[in-house]
């Protein structure tokens, strides 16, 4: 009799607990289309040729005329370069850890505490200190100071999303590669390295994201500007700043094209991030189990 | 017949942190032969194993005295190569990590790193190799094929031929056929045999019947201590403590 009241005790848990999963999955889809769409919907009706191909005509803030190539391109150089940056700094930190400190346990964790804490620091904060940064070296505001300040706030992102991946590489893979007497660098980079591709892509293109993505980190230290950057030297515009902008525009037109700003920026993720998948895939095929 | 003796193992211990591991180990395994450490799980063979080629450099607070002298070197000494050891030594593992490369660069990894880049030479030693495990048949129209597409028996014995490709004079494997189905197993052990004429090796397991069937020389350990140790016909048929008898007798596991 016990028995089988605890069966349907179960029964009906596990039906719960399907409805909550079913449920949340289906919210956050619904909530996901809703973005694109409402982007989507208001962004495509002022999209047009001119949007990517021209620089603003008239002013960033009332000018109806021209496009936002220069935040396009701006952007594009921005979320590239910090996150190229990012990936000299990170992916060898990364294997630092994960290779060369793999007995010092207790160090590892205090890193990995470290790294997590200073991920949720906003990114405002690290646009206020690459600002003081600027003003201490009497730098303008510029693509290099950008650049420097966004690489500072993707990479622990990117360093704890490589060392997630690199924890799931097997002891015994790291004892072959030395067994058969590569070094430890040979060992990162010929095999933990080949082993984790898809992984590593996948932490790169979310730091990339980010990198491109953000608003506040780039407001006091790439600046804005009308014109396409031509040097390291030079302001930056960026899409996130543009859609800023143009939001905060007192003319409905201008208004508009805020919303196609955001439908160039969620379509230039999107193609980054596709061709970025396609390219893993090619080494995917070859991780061990 | 006496053989000479190419691994010796004096006055090893092993601690990790302050739990001894390895207490007081004398060793002397001979050259060109097949010896077996047996013993119940958890004694110490495996890391035993690991020490002579260093992989015990990975465990956390880990505490290693003694020597381990192989051709004139300390093992253990820090001014000695830890690279040069481990490629005079091929390591087998409870189950098989091939390379995450194709079966080609598998076998050809370890020439590579030493810097043999050779086309021709290369594609040669891959052939002798796959050939000296009995894979080449097997593997020859698919050499580009990711090694993970194989079976675990398969990719047992490209691993020892990845092993074998860089020249080593010892073999170490730790329970090799653990994971492996009946026929592959047989394969291993008779490779094993065949083996033994040009290189030294030492191999951990826990199946007593496999002991019987391929040593040459049997090393008894019990929580850490080598309790006997001789050429494999006296230690199976009149072992000389207790212990051992009781182990033989499956007294416990």
């Amino acid at each position: 009799m016990k028995n089988t009241k605890e069966m349907k005790a179960k029964k009906i848990e596990e039906a719960v607990f399907k409805v909550i999963m079913i449920f949340s999955s289906s919210l956050i889809l619904f909530v996901l289309g809703l973005i694109i769409y409402s982007i989507f919907e208001k962004g495509l009706r002022s999209l047009s040729w001119e949007m990517i191909t021209q620089t603003p005509k008239g002013g960033y803030y009332y000018g109806k005329e021209g496009g936002v190539l220069n935040a396009i391109l701006g952007s594009l150089y921005l979320g590239i370069g910090s996150t190229v940056l990012a990936m000299i700094i990170g992916i060898p930190v990364a294997l630092f850890m994960n290779i060369y400190l793999i007995k010092r346990k207790r160090m590892l964790n205090f890193i990995r505490y470290l790294l997590d804490l200073i991920w949720g620091v906003p990114s405002i904060v690290y646009g206020a200190f690459g600002f003081t940064l600027m003003v201490f070296f009497g730098i303008k505001t510029s693509l290099m100071a950008g650049i420097i300040t966004v690489t500072l706030f993707i990479l622990p992102i990117m360093i704890r999303g490589i060392d997630e991946v690199l924890k799931t590489v097997p002891i015994g893979l790291i004892e072959t590669g030395l067994s058969l007497g590569s070094t430890k660098t040979e060992t990162s980079f010929r095999i933990v390295l080949k082993q984790c591709y898809s992984g590593v892509v996948t932490a790169v293109l979310l730091s990339f994201g980010r990198a491109i993505g953000d608003a506040a980190s780039v407001l006091f230290t790439a600046g804005y500007t009308d014109n396409i950057p031509t040097g390291l030297s030079e302001p930056v515009a960026t899409l996130p700043l543009s859609i800023f902008f143009q939001l905060s525009s007192p003319v409905p037109e201008v208004q508009q094209r805020a919303y196609s700003s955001a439908v160039i920026l969620t379509v230039l993720i999107l193609m980054i991030s596709l061709s970025s998948r396609a390219l893993s895939k090619r080494y995917h095929k070859n991780r061990i189990s | 017949m006496e053989s000479k003796t190419k691994i010796k193992i004096d006055n090893l211990n092993l601690f990790i942190g302050k739990q001894q591991i390895l207490k007081n180990i004398n060793l002397e395994i001979p050259e060109n032969k097949l010896t077996v450490i047996i013993g119940p799980s958890g004694c110490g063979k495996t890391t035993l194993l690991k020490c002579l080629n260093r992989l015990t450099d990975l465990y956390p607070d880990v505490k290693i005295n003694g020597s381990i002298i192989i051709d004139n070197e300390d093992v253990l000494h820090t001014s000695t190569d830890v690279i040069d050891i481990r490629k005079k030594m091929g390591l087998l593992g409870q189950r098989p990590y091939p390379l995450p490369m194709n079966i080609y660069n598998n076998v050809a990894y370890g020439l590579k790193i030493s810097g043999r880049r050779n086309k021709n030479a290369l594609d040669q030693r891959v052939k002798t190799y796959l050939q000296t495990v009995s894979l080449w048949d097997e593997v020859k129209d698919r050499l580009r094929e990711p090694a993970s597409k194989l079976s675990i028996g398969q990719q047992q014995r490209l691993c020892l031929a990845r092993g074998l490709a860089v020249d080593p004079e010892i073999i170490l494997a730790d329970e090799p056929t653990s994971a492996l189905d009946p026929i592959s197993s047989e394969a291993i052990e008779k490779k094993f045999v065949e083996l033994k004429q040009n290189y030294t090796i030492v191999m951990v397991t826990h199946v007593l019947r496999q002991a019987r069937r391929i040593a040459d020389y049997v090393v008894f350990m019990y929580l850490g201590e080598v309790i006997e140790h001789g050429p494999a016909e006296e230690v199976f048929s009149n072992p000389k403590m207790e212990r051992t008898k009781n182990y033989l007798a499956g007294a416990f596991n």
